[in-house]
């Protein structure tokens, strides 16, 4: 797994790092595992009363990479600054995983939602939110997603997932989502 | 006597809704300077009739009040209670310092064959001790809230030579989260928001309504197929279609003068930029074109030019350009954060939201000056709206966790609640004459 420090600040450049860096990874083989009937609990005893016997192994996940929690593929959301559609570099690690997975996974599609805080005006949160559903489908394009896998829909401040007024609710609510297809 | 006579039958027909809203509260929350004094006298009930359900004089002074440019007197300082001109002491309102003076009384209508009142009533200039005004009607005890706004108007108009627009509607989104879902409502009501009555629900986000020039139809954007798009909707019927439903945003209607072409925001190409759509012929033309955000349009009243919000300049400004394509002149300069462009009816003033002191402010902007001048205090106050009569912008604001629809006049700042609500309400539009 290709580990990378990402302290610069413009995303472009980080983003040719990333792609330049990691382009062999292939993290599946950090996930899945053998399959469960491979590692049974055989037990022998021999005659000079020595006895062995197998051990149930460290379990790694079961279920699908996507399901994984452990998995950067489990972290879906990335959050904004007001007014801002930069990805923080603190997201890349999180979408490269997804632009790789999509890029191994072509029968997989997402829809990229975009979402602002409440202030300031609708109709400019409206195309502010597509400005970052666009950002995040960029850097998953950079990643390796085909475009047709991807689609983004803009809901402004339509959806807040806090209706609240406070600034932990606006933080929460300045966000892009990574939604798979069911 | 010279009373002008006027049946108004119009009246007569009108089907008034029961929808009243249980929350609704006029509050008058700021003087208004320099506006002209004005008394009101509470109509006489004469000869027998029924105590009125509704009280015409309050609500012609609360529609005038909101213009900012009277200033009615208190009840408390009435020093008489005169019906008509020949029972007025002039020289007793003259030391009171009032320029005008509304009398009139509601009698039982004798030959109306229904439970109807006769109103009369008249408008007087304390100093010359005239009558300015005076008119009779008939009228159902239903309509009589219809009829103090009839009376708004005709005094507006005799006082300063151009329409009150006090019968008009507003339209705005109202929103109730339920905990299992949240149910968003388009909502129509009159100006001074009694009578609201639901156009669309949807479980979907409603945004954007626009009133065509002729205050038939409704543009507005319904998220119910996923993602925005635009819709028209006939007010009478409820009949609607859709408009505009392109891949990405579909979003911002704005009419133009002859309601024959939307403006909208569409990023069919892949970024917000503003188009015109001819609604007969389904043609598109696109008037912007580059990387930024461009959107919120709105017409001038010639309907050559187009106003809207970019933040091609690095953050979100005003700007114009030629509604037939062209160059686009910044207009906002003051702060960091002006958006979502009203432009009055005679296009000499900008109302806009402006970020003030880390507050989102309703802000007026006049395009011979160019001085902005911050209205309301914020923080989160939002979607201007102008009255048809160019005096009051309507708007909405957050009350902790209630929010509020309020109108604020650009003369005298007179702010008014028309309502303060559970349910969020959001993006009021007032209706033209």
């Amino acid at each position: 797994m290709c580990r990378l420090k990402f302290q610069m600040a413009a995303p472009f450049l980080v983003l040719s790092l990333v792609l330049s860096g990691c382009a062999t990874t292939d993290n599946e083989q950090a996930i899945g595992g053998p399959p469960m009937s491979e590692r049974g609990s055989a037990s022998a005893t021999d005659e000079a009363g020595i006895a062995t016997r197998g051990a149930q192994g460290a379990q790694p996940f079961q279920g699908t990479e996507l399901q994984n929690p452990a998995s950067p593929l489990a972290k879906r959301v990335v959050y904004f600054d007001f007014d801002s559609n930069v990805v923080k570099t603190e997201y890349m690690p999180i979408l490269k995983a997804h632009g790789e997975y999509l890029a191994t996974h072509p029968e997989n599609q997402v829809i990229i939602e975009g979402h602002t805080d409440e202030r300031g005006s609708r109709e400019y949160n409206l195309a502010l939110g597509e400005h970052r559903a666009k950002a995040v489908q960029r850097i998953l394009e950079l990643n390796g997603a085909a475009k047709e896998q991807i689609s983004s829909v803009s809901y402004g401040e339509e959806k807040p997932l806090d209706p609240g007024h406070t600034e932990a609710a606006l933080t929460k609510n300045r966000r892009a989502l990574i939604v798979y297809h069911q | 006597m010279k009373l002008t006579w006027t049946r108004a039958l119009g009246l007569l027909m009108l089907l008034i809704s029961k929808q009243i809203p249980a929350q609704l509260t006029i509050q008058i929350t700021g003087g208004a300077e320099g506006a002209l004094p004005i008394a009101l006298v509470p109509f006489r009930v004469e000869n027998g009739a029924a105590t009125p359900p509704e009280e015409l004089t309050a609500i012609i002074q609360d529609d005038l009040h909101r213009t900012g440019l009277l200033q009615p007197l208190p009840h408390k300082d009435l020093i008489a209670r005169p019906s008509a001109l020949e029972e007025v002491h002039f020289q007793n309102w003259r030391a009171l310092g009032v320029d005008n003076l509304v009398v009139g009384a509601l009698a039982s209508d004798p030959d109306g064959g229904y439970h109807g009142y006769q109103v009369r009533f008249e408008l007087l200039d304390v100093y010359t001790a005239n009558r300015l005004v005076g008119k009779r009607y008939r009228v159902q005890p239903t309509a009589l809230r219809t009829l103090g706004h009839t009376i708004s108007d005709t005094i507006f108009q005799a006082l300063f030579g151009r329409p009150g627009g006090f019968n008009t509607q507003i339209a705005y989104v109202e929103i109730e989260r339920n905990t299992d879902q949240t149910v968003h409502k388009l909502v129509v009501a009159d100006a001074d928001g009694h009578n609201p009555q639901i156009i669309l629900t949807s479980n979907a986000p409603i945004m954007s309504p626009a009133w065509s020039p002729d205050r038939q139809r409704i543009g507005y954007v319904s998220f119910e197929n996923g993602r925005s798009e635009v819709y028209v909707q006939e007010v009478a019927s409820g009949k609607r279609r859709t408009v505009a439903s392109f891949n990405g945003i579909n979003s911002a209607p704005a009419w133009s003068p002859q309601g024959n072409r939307l403006a909208l925001t569409l990023s069919k190409d892949g970024n917000p930029e503003i188009y015109v759509l001819d609604l007969a012929t389904a043609n598109l033309q696109q008037l912007t074109h580059n990387s930024s955000i461009d959107t919120e349009p709105v017409w001038t009243p010639n309907g050559q030019q187009i106003i809207f919000t970019s933040d091609r300049g690095g953050s979100p400004q005003i700007y114009r350009l030629p509604s037939a394509g062209g160059e686009a002149e910044r207009l906002t300069f003051e702060g960091n954060y002006n958006a979502r462009p009203a432009l009055s009816p005679d296009g000499r003033l900008l109302g806009l939201v402006h970020r003030k002191d880390g507050k989102f402010k309703i802000a007026v902007l006049d395009l011979q000056t160019r001085l902005t001048r911050v209205v309301t205090e914020g923080p989160l106050d939002e979607s201007p709206s102008f009255a048809p009569n160019g005096a009051t912008l309507l708007y909405s604001s957050v009350l902790g966790s209630k929010s509020e629809l309020a109108t604020v006049s650009i003369y005298g700042r007179a702010h008014e609640r028309l309502g303060v609500f559970s349910n969020t309400v959001q993006e009021p539009v007032w209706s033209p004459l």
